[in-house]
């Protein structure tokens, strides 16, 4: 009977004149999905196009028409419209949809590039494993900025740990030991590491032991990292001569690598690149499954509630910073020894940001934050894969910058629309003081 | 319970000497205090007597600067609470202690997990856990979320996370602070049937009701010191009320029968809702007239804040309508409804009663200051201001240093002193009054019941919310009980009853029988 009446006494007030978020992404839903049916399809011409599984020549594949998938994305967004403003029995389905329909947007952007490209096919499984491979630093990072926030410390120095990380791991590579010895890249890797874990205990006793605005000292790491390896890049590994590394070699996993088409282009890749899975699955299981991993995320919810319990939070703190920091120096040997093996200055180039943001949009879960980076690394590979198609609207064609960008607007409108609210853990942030 | 007077009495927890100092206030001197194996301890005290820093002391939070504790006979120096924790001590917090987005079963695990290898094992906690409940008839559910429990469903998983634990001593501070009549008995015993099983409890409280309700024994707290410890038999709320506030306490107020005069407020089918757009006012009535008190009860959450903001103009109204000495005030300002004479002493005095870092002469007069009085064209007036200022904490008996001191370098009772010289001063012919007596002390409180009665004699009428029934019963000339944003009832303040106030105020009605 309470209940009822609640859900009454909701509903009647979110009837009036507010615009929510169901029947905003509603409205734009359906805008997309009568402007896809009426206007895009039919000025696009009909042809046979296809999606590759596997490298020519005579790869696998399916063919499509391009007018009439964009008409059934146009008719499932209108679904989806329809949805946001069924009455209320029916909106359980409205979430599901919207979601669906925010995925679809992906084969959207891809049939339509291809409708307008001079080539008539693309290869998506091999799309699919740069999306991956690509997501690798950002789905470190956004690991490395769930421990922090999980515990309680806001951290926006991931970039400047990454970069750290970078620089010196390959500096150690090039200047002391021998840089065609595996064995020594692996040392150099491991030194990445641990200099992320160095760069993130400097934060750590900044925002815990000194109680330094937690924004401000992220924003020291990254100025102090960003001059720190300009530094040793021009002074030491410029000088050792070294400015370019054999890097980590590709293996395939076993069995998995030999299924036919897709086994060789999904299941081969470098060892960060499979370390990553190591580290999203390993801190699911210890944040959710250890009771570490428990008094990690009640430091970051509650602290003093922690402390009544007998819990350490300060130690606790101090251990989720520092084991995110090793996980950012990870990401940075990608940089310097795997996607590159070698280093540039600022050669993050922001991907600490954008792990951050990907932690955002999976709001503060592994799973969540591995998709968003996913996202993100889909947006950065579709974004060259377009430039090589070389995308055409009526005779001219569209600048590489554009199209570098648009997977990352197309991103984050429909994120808007298709994510809920996202609430961060409730003390990250605040500074811990034990009472005494 | 009559072990308390019991030669045979075992002392589980002894405090000897315990002295605490906190820069600038000795918070607890010299005190002394034994538990015994299986009674209710009461630990009785004004807000700031220095209770919840002994017990945090007792609980390994704090660490006194000088004497001992003694748990079971042995010294003992804890460093955390997990120490207290492993000596079989639990205490449940005035504010909870709890997670909101953990489940029941977290919350209660956390810091003493169980495990499977390396593992969070919450299948054998969550049996551990119904065993408890079963045993103790703590009913909670594990798996539920505890930010959607209930405030008393909240203090049970507290209960339960101490059991867990295994603890034999249980502090409770404050327990029934949030709790409604009806609860509070439920509570009281669950509370007996844990000593019937052995624990010993020390119940921390300044309610005097209560202590004489569940006590074997009373220890009375003032300014950081023992002033007596006495038994539940030997003592009576004049004796205890006198001990706590260190003279003689006046209970009843005083007050001649109400001539109550033409309606200054009335107020129709009113709606407003919460933060959130949750609608908690819904469609509200009520008329007070000039000279009477109207009290409204009601367990906290039933839109009494959402209810007041909306009558002083500090919150729209979704519908229906305020009248104010004969004018329609619906969606009017806060000033203009002030100006009309409607003063209003808000619930929470930090938020909307001062402006914490201006001083004592600014926040007196807030609502005035641009007067003539007080400025010309856009000009301070710096002497008028101060001036008024002193003669206001004269008359309303503020102790601070000076008129120019931050007001939050002082008491609450004497921010709340600040509040009410600078609400009543001028012509007002309606106080809209919310909590006016929270967190502060007996003496603080006699004050600002006097005044308000004073003004109610002067023919103003008053509304008063509160979630103390006492007050609401000592004062109202009529009562309300709000109960899910609308009026459950009204009865005439000398025919209500705790228990018939009680019912309305924990279902909205009265019952077949009461």
């Amino acid at each position: 009977m309470t209940t009822v009446e609640n859900a009454a006494g909701i509903a009647g007030t979110s009837g009036g004149a507010r615009l929510d978020r169901q029947s905003v992404s509603g409205l734009v839903f359906g805008l997309l999905g009568v402007a896809l049916i009426v206007g895009v399809a039919p000025a696009i011409s009909s042809s046979n196009r296809r999606f590759n599984f596997e490298p020519p020549p005579d790869p696998a594949g399916i063919g499509f028409d391009p007018p009439t998938w964009v008409i059934a994305i146009g008719v499932l967004f209108l679904l989806t419209a329809a949805l946001g403003f069924a009455p209320p029995a029916a909106r359980q389905w409205a979430s599901p949809a919207r979601l669906l329909s925010a995925l679809a947007v992906i084969p959207l952007v891809l049939v339509l590039s291809l409708a307008l490209s001079d080539n008539p096919s693309t290869n998506i499984v091999n799309l699919f494993n740069e999306s991956l491979v690509l997501a690798t630093p950002l789905a470190l990072g956004s690991m490395t900025g769930l421990w922090c926030e999980r515990s309680g410390i806001i951290n926006i120095g991931i970039e400047g740990t990454m970069l750290a990380g970078a620089g010196i791991g390959y500096m150690t590579y090039a200047t002391i030991g021998d840089a065609q010895s595996t064995a020594w890249l692996w040392f150099s890797i491991l030194i990445s590491v641990l200099a992320g874990g160095l760069v993130a205990a400097l934060l750590a006793v900044l925002s815990i032991r000194f109680g330094v605005n937690q924004i401000v000292g992220g924003v020291v790491i990254n100025l102090f990292a960003l001059g720190l390896t300009g530094f040793l890049r021009s002074e030491v590994i410029v000088k050792s001569g070294i400015t370019t590394g054999v890097g980590t070699s590709e293996f395939g996993l076993p069995l998995l690598s030999k299924i036919p088409v897709i086994g060789d282009q999904l299941f081969r890749g470098q060892p960060i690149y499979w370390l990553m899975y190591v580290v999203v699955i390993g801190t699911w299981v210890v944040m959710y499954r250890t009771p570490w991993g428990l008094r990690v995320r009640s430091c970051g919810e509650n602290p003093h509630a922690a402390e009544t319990l007998g819990v350490n939070v300060v130690r606790i703190r101090y251990q989720s910073v520092i084991l995110g920091g090793l996980i950012a120096g990870l990401a940075g040997a990608w940089f310097s020894m795997e996607s590159q093996a070698r280093f540039e200055d600022n050669m993050t180039n922001a991907a600490g940001f954008i792990a951050l943001a990907a932690l955002i949009f999976g709001k503060w879960t592994p799973w969540g934050a591995f998709g968003g980076a996913l996202l993100f690394g889909f947006s950065r590979a579709l974004g060259t894969r377009l430039q090589f198609l070389g995308v055409e609207v009526s005779g001219f064609e569209i600048p590489s910058e554009f199209l570098q960008a648009l997977p990352f607007v197309v991103t984050l409108v429909v994120v808007a629309g298709a994510v809920g609210r996202s609430i961060p853990p409730a003390a990250s942030g605040q500074p811990f003081h034990r009472s005494r | 319970m009559a072990q308390a007077g019991n030669s045979t009495a075992r002392p589980v927890l002894e405090i000897e000497g315990i002295t605490k100092t906190f820069p600038g206030v000795v918070a607890n001197d010299n005190v002394s205090l034994t538990l015994n194996q299986g009674e209710i301890h009461c630990l009785l005290g004004e807000n700031g007597a220095g209770k919840s820093t002994l017990m945090n002391m007792v609980f390994g939070l704090y660490r006194p600067d000088s004497g001992i504790i003694r748990v079971r006979g042995k010294e003992v120096h804890f460093e955390d609470s997990g120490e207290a924790i492993a000596q079989g001590i639990g205490m449940v917090h005035q504010h909870f202690q709890l997670i909101p987005v953990f489940t029941v079963a977290e919350n209660i695990v956390l810091g003493n997990e169980i495990t499977r290898g390396a593992f969070l094992d919450l299948d054998t906690a969550r049996r551990q856990i119904d065993a408890l409940a079963e045993r103790y008839g703590l009913a909670v559910d594990p798996d539920a979320t505890v930010g959607d429990l209930s405030v008393g469903e909240q203090q049970r998983v507290e209960l339960v996370k101490a059991l867990f634990r295994d603890a034999d001593i249980l502090i409770l501070d404050e327990p029934t602070a949030v709790l409604t009549p009806g609860e509070v008995d439920d509570f009281f015993e669950v509370v007996k049937s844990l000593t019937q099983q052995g624990k010993s409890i020390i119940f921390i409280t300044h309610k005097l009701r209560e202590v004489l309700a569940v006590a074997d024994r009373i220890t009375v707290l003032r300014a950081g010191q023992v002033v007596g410890t006495t038994t539940a038999e030997g003592a009576t709320q004049q004796s205890l009320a006198n001990l706590m506030v260190g003279r003689d306490v006046v209970f009843r107020v005083d007050k001649a029968e109400p001539d109550p005069g033409e309606s200054l407020i009335r107020v129709q089918g009113l709606r407003a809702q919460d933060d959130r757009g949750v609608e908690t006012v819904s469609g509200f009535d009520v008329e007070v007239r000039a000279g009477e008190i109207f009290g409204i009860a009601g367990v906290e959450g039933n839109g009494q804040r959402e209810l007041v903001e909306t009558i002083c103009g500090m919150r729209p109204a979704t519908g229906g309508r305020i009248e104010m000495l004969g004018k329609d005030a619906t969606g009017w300002s806060p000033r203009k409804i002030n100006e009309l004479g409607v003063a209003h002493i808000p619930e929470n005095r930090s938020k909307h009663g001062v402006v914490a870092q201006y001083s004592i002469a600014d926040n007196l007069v807030l609502n005035r200051y641009h007067h003539r009085k007080f400025a010309r064209r856009g000009v301070r007036n710096g002497a008028a201001i101060n001036g008024e200022a002193i003669a206001l904490v004269e008359q309303f008996d503020v102790r601070t240093p000076g008129v120019d001191v931050a007001i939050d370098t002082l008491s609450g009772g004497n921010q709340q002193k600040v509040i009410v010289a600078r609400e009543l001063t001028g012509d007002l012919q309606v106080l809209v009054v919310a909590q006016p007596t929270r967190g502060l002390d007996v003496g603080s409180i006699e004050f600002i019941h006097r005044k308000i009665i004073e003004l109610r004699d002067r023919g103003v009428a008053v509304l008063l919310v509160s979630a103390e029934l006492d007050e609401i019963l000592s004062l109202s000339d009529r009562i309300g009980v709000l109960y899910r944003g609308r009026l459950a009832g009204t009865v005439d303040a000398d025919d209500a009853t705790r228990e018939e106030l009680g019912l309305l105020m924990a279902t909205g009605t009265t019952g077949e029988h009461s």
